[in-house]
């Protein structure tokens, strides 16, 4: 690319009017970046999505500094570093302060959501592309600087200088002369990995200085001016519908002093007060609004769930996922034949901090921006809640503006989206900004949860070879993510609209993972689609009426049907090894061709060599799995130690291998990985929604007095185990992610070595101390 | 009808007055609120996470539920926010240095917690820093009378703990 090619845009280059943005907060910084690009009023290099006039740029350089702008958010696993570390690497600048301003409608190209260990893997490659084509144009303008050719020039840490002479130039220098507005570049030269400087190392999270003195703002920390505080009054049960207000609770509400205004409108009731304890106060039961409500069809009850999921009337379609070979033919005529079933439960994401929004809705567009309504929000997808509130107000899309602000924790599709349409729905009524925050029963009880799932598996072994696999999957929709649907947030559907039909595949969802990476010659895998609800025929998908569900309304949580389906998989896989009489490590390296599978089970070798022997309460398990079956790949070695009267299951140890191709920052890596483990031992041992014909009865951490019955508990500090990973660099494979890979492998490699101390098998999960003792009896 | 209170108290050694229309409203929402502090964070409302610890003359205490009429004229409170004047308390360098975090939502009431028991075992003559098991013994709640649990959904567990014993011996050296 030459300097002639650039396309240019008249900006004002008046280098005096910059401001300093070093030397203010990044949250300052940003603001300031956006809208002085916005207005176009810089000096500078601007990278954008398309040449269309009203693009978005992905990266702004300035002689002040350098602003990315990520459609990918950090939702709290080090992506904002990650990401910086690629564009500062092909910029060939140091490390520092690097503006990043994410999440914006306004402001930030759409990249699509943020999920499925897609950031470093797709957002990545983006963003350098951009920070190349900037690199180029860089050049090109040291170039025209020196009047020398660009093959004479060297760049390092932000100075480009004429190789063997003394003269330089600093890039503030060429950017303050500069006005050029890029498109990036596919076929932009990129920095080769051997070269890396930054890429590569540990640099440490950006956010986290703020974060550990208690200056980062969350969403739970955003004020607007004249922001009122909101309040939801959620249903007595998923399917029921409102009956009234008690009118002697509306005067005691109304007497709370603060009180501003109830909203009811069809099922969906709110309170809005000047105060947050004012809003609290008045949607207690016992202290302010009492609502009465009808019920209406009971859910599916919770211990019916395994056989109900199986239930062909609850299927409204069959998808055959994998079919190689002939298993028909095939396992009839193994020699070894096996079956098992296995059962995981509706889970739940579990963030730390209940869900959060701020919403304000103005019944007159904004003069400058046409904005009506503007939403603060945690939310995974920005442009989809955009249009999911656009149309719950009734407004195009273009006047609502949705600025991400990072929540607690996320781990898929939580609750931040519903509770940004219970801002929006509370503002538009109230007329003031409102913001809604969830209570730890409304999160535990409304959040959109990972679905049940219930597995059957057959397999064959011949002459110690698999030669016959099949496993059926049966579970709800895994994606029910907002769209354009007001009905898919829950505001929408308490106010009438249906939900979104539900998905005609299972393909990388509720199936995630069903596809295993072995090479047995006969394979089948089967998704059976569950109904969540009444739909309008056998094989339809499509909502029949509102607020008829069968399952509560389930979603994406962490790795999808993959962790389930590993579950099964390397689980059953195990029971055929025993059946057999195979060596589990053994059986996985013989069943795999591809080299790096084999690498990440060897690398399991050693501590599986010197494994406790088993069949005396301690015993350890290992299980492998590829991402998606065709991304990161992870073998995980688990010790657990079963107390035969208690039933409590211990993880001591974990031993990860892992091969996500490049590696971008090792310990950002390592701290991924070690999540993923921790929260996989939770999903595996203790985690399960409890529910009965109304809805979710597991609304807090702990049983407490007022909720006797069990509850939804996450790991505790004292249940966590030493962690020890090896990873598998490869600098010139892609950059995958890795987010959520390695929970796959957690239930299946726990249960395996359950096994192993036992010789008892837990096929359904969580495997409290109950179930691990109705096993050993 | 709920009875307002007016209080002083020394937040992060500063004396600050408030006033709420209902005595019953939990320090929590006073220091988020009116005084500006986001360190404490609502996670639960029923102890049972830790997300909104403080110390209140010292204490340990869940300011999701301690009602602002139970919290003494002149009590002093120190947040997260208040730590230290330049965010550099030996638990906030620890937790850097360790990285010791993802989302960090629950990071106020693991160091906050941390905080408070450092110094408890300091005053009762404690002079060796406590093992990894005590740590997550005290971040479980199995720690003495106190049944305060702290959780992380994260998974940053294994990190905190280190910090909490980088930060414990730099603060006995």
């Amino acid at each position: 690319m030459t300097t002639n090619e650039l396309t240019r845009r008249g900006f004002l280059t008046g280098v005096g009017s910059l401001a300093v943005a070093f030397t203010l907060g990044p949250a300052v910084l940003d603001q300031q970046a956006a809208q002085a690009v916005a207005a176009g009023r810089r000096p500078g290099v601007r990278i954008d999505e398309t040449p269309a006039d009203d693009s978005l740029a992905w990266l702004v350089l300035t002689p002040a500094g350098v602003t990315i702008h990520s459609g990918k958010v950090e939702l709290g696993t080090g992506v904002q570093t990650a990401l910086t570390q690629i564009v500062v690497e092909e910029l060939h600048l140091p490390t520092g302060r690097v503006g990043y301003v994410q999440g914006d409608t306004q402001v930030t190209p759409d990249q699509g959501t943020t999920a499925g260990s897609k950031t470093i893997q797709n957002g990545g490659p983006e963003l350098r592309r951009a920070a190349a084509t900037a690199f180029q144009a860089l050049l090109d303008l040291a170039a025209e600087w020196f009047g020398v050719s660009r093959d004479r020039l060297v760049a390092s840490d932000g100075v480009i200088s004429v190789a063997g002479t003394r003269r330089r130039v600093t890039y503030e220098q060429l950017l303050a002369n500069a006005d050029l507005v890029l498109v990036a570049d596919r076929d932009a030269p990129l920095a080769s990995p051997d070269d890396y400087r930054i890429v590569g190392q540990s640099e440490p999270r950006v956010e986290l200085p703020d974060k550990v003195t208690a200056r980062f703002r969350y969403v739970h920390d955003v004020r607007v001016p004249g922001m009122l505080h909101g309040r939801v009054i959620r249903p007595a049960g998923r399917n029921a519908r409102f009956q009234a207000i008690d009118p002697g609770s509306l005067d005691r509400a109304r007497a709370i002093p603060g009180f501003v205004t109830v909203v009811q409108r069809d099922n969906f009731v709110g309170v809005v007060a000047d105060t947050e304890w004012a809003a609290i106060q008045a949607a207690n039961p016992s202290t302010g609004i009492e609502v009465t409500w009808e019920d209406g069809q009971p859910l599916v009850a919770q211990e019916s769930l395994p056989e109900a999921l199986r239930d062909p009337a609850n299927h409204y379609r069959t998808v055959e996922v994998v079919g190689v070979g002939d298993v028909d033919e095939a396992l009839p005529a193994a020699s070894i034949q096996v079956e098992a079933s296995y059962f995981t439960p509706f889970q739940m994401h579990a963030a730390m901090g209940p869900s959060c929004a701020v919403a304000d809705v103005r019944s007159q567009p904004d003069r400058e921006t046409g904005v009506r309504a503007t939403v603060w929000s945690s939310t995974q997808n920005v442009y989809n809640l955009r249009d999911s509130v656009a149309s719950l107000l009734g407004l195009p899309s273009g006047s609502v503006r949705v600025i991400y602000e990072e929540g607690a924790g996320c781990y898929g599709h939580n609750g931040a989206d519903d509770v940004a349409g219970d801002a929006a729905l509370l503002s538009e009524a109230a007329g003031r900004p409102v913001r809604v925050q969830w209570s730890r029963q409304d999160e535990h009880g409304w959040e959109p949860l990972g679905p049940a799932m219930a597995h059957d598996l057959r397999g064959g072994v011949t002459n110690g070879e698999v030669v016959a696999w099949e496993h059926i999957t049966s579970t709800p929709t895994h994606v029910s993510r907002p769209n354009a649907n007001p009905g898919t947030l829950i505001a929408g559907a308490l106010t009438g609209t249906l939900p979104s039909p539900l998905p005609n595949s299972s393909g990388n969802t509720g199936t995630r993972n069903g596809p295993v990476n072995y090479t047995f010659p006969n394979r089948r895998v089967i998704g059976k689609l569950v109904r969540s609800f009444e739909t309008t025929g056998e094989t339809s998908g499509t909502p029949a009426a509102p607020l008829r569900y069968r399952f509560m309304r389930s979603t994406a949580l962490r790795s999808l049907g993959g962790f389930s389906n590993s579950f099964a998989n390397e689980s059953f896989l195990d029971e055929l090894a025993a059946a057999s009489g195979a060596d589990p490590l053994e059986l996985r390296l013989r069943s795999l061709d591809d080299p790096r599978a084999i690498a990440v089970v060897e690398a399991l070798s050693e501590v599986w060599a010197a494994r406790p022997s088993g069949g005396d309460g301690a015993g350890a398990g290992i299980a492998f799995q590829r991402y998606e079956a065709e991304f990161a790949y992870v073998a995980a070695y688990a010790e657990v130690t079963v107390d035969a009267d208690s039933g409590a299951i211990r993880v001591p140890r974990v031993v990860v291998a892992h091969d996500c191709g490049l590696i971008i920052n090792p310990d950002g890596l390592r701290n991924q990985i070690e999540g993923n483990v921790i929260q996989g031992i939770g999903r595996t041992l203790k985690e399960e929604v409890h529910f009965d014909a109304r809805g979710v009865t597991s609304v807090v951490w702990e049983q407490n007095q007022f909720n006797p019955t069990p509850q939804y508990p996450v790991l505790r500090f004292s249940e966590v185990p030493d962690i020890e990973i090896t990873l598998i660099d490869r600098p010139h494979e892609p950059a995958w992610g890795s987010g959520e890979p390695a929970i796959g492998c957690v239930p299946g490699a726990i249960g395996n070595a359950v096994f192993a101390a036992t010789g008892v098998r837990i096929r359904t999960l969580p495997m409290t101390p109950a179930r691990v003792l109705d096993a050993l009896a | 009808m709920p009875t307002p209170l007016t209080r002083t108290l020394v937040v992060n050694g500063e004396d600050r007055t408030v006033t709420v229309a209902d005595d019953g409203e939990q320090l929590l929402y006073v220091l988020r609120n009116q005084l500006d502090q986001r360190g404490p964070r609502f996670g639960c409302g029923v102890a049972q996470c830790g997300a909104c610890t403080v110390l209140v003359d010292g204490e340990i205490r869940r300011s999701c539920v301690t009602p602002l009429r139970t919290v003494p004229e002149g009590a002093s409170v120190a947040t997260l926010d208040g730590l230290d004047a330049n965010g550099a308390h030996p638990l906030q360098r620890a937790f850097i240095e360790q990285q010791a975090a993802q989302c960090a939502f629950c990071v106020n009431g693991i160091i906050m917690g941390a905080a408070g028991w450092l110094e408890q075992r300091n005053e009762s003559g404690e002079t060796a820093a406590p093992s990894d098991e005590e740590i997550a013994a005290f971040l479980s709640g199995e720690v003495g009378e106190s049944t305060f649990n702290y959780l992380c959904r994260c998974g940053a567990h294994v990190r905190m703990i280190r910090a909490i014993r980088q930060a414990a011996e730099e603060l006995l050296s």
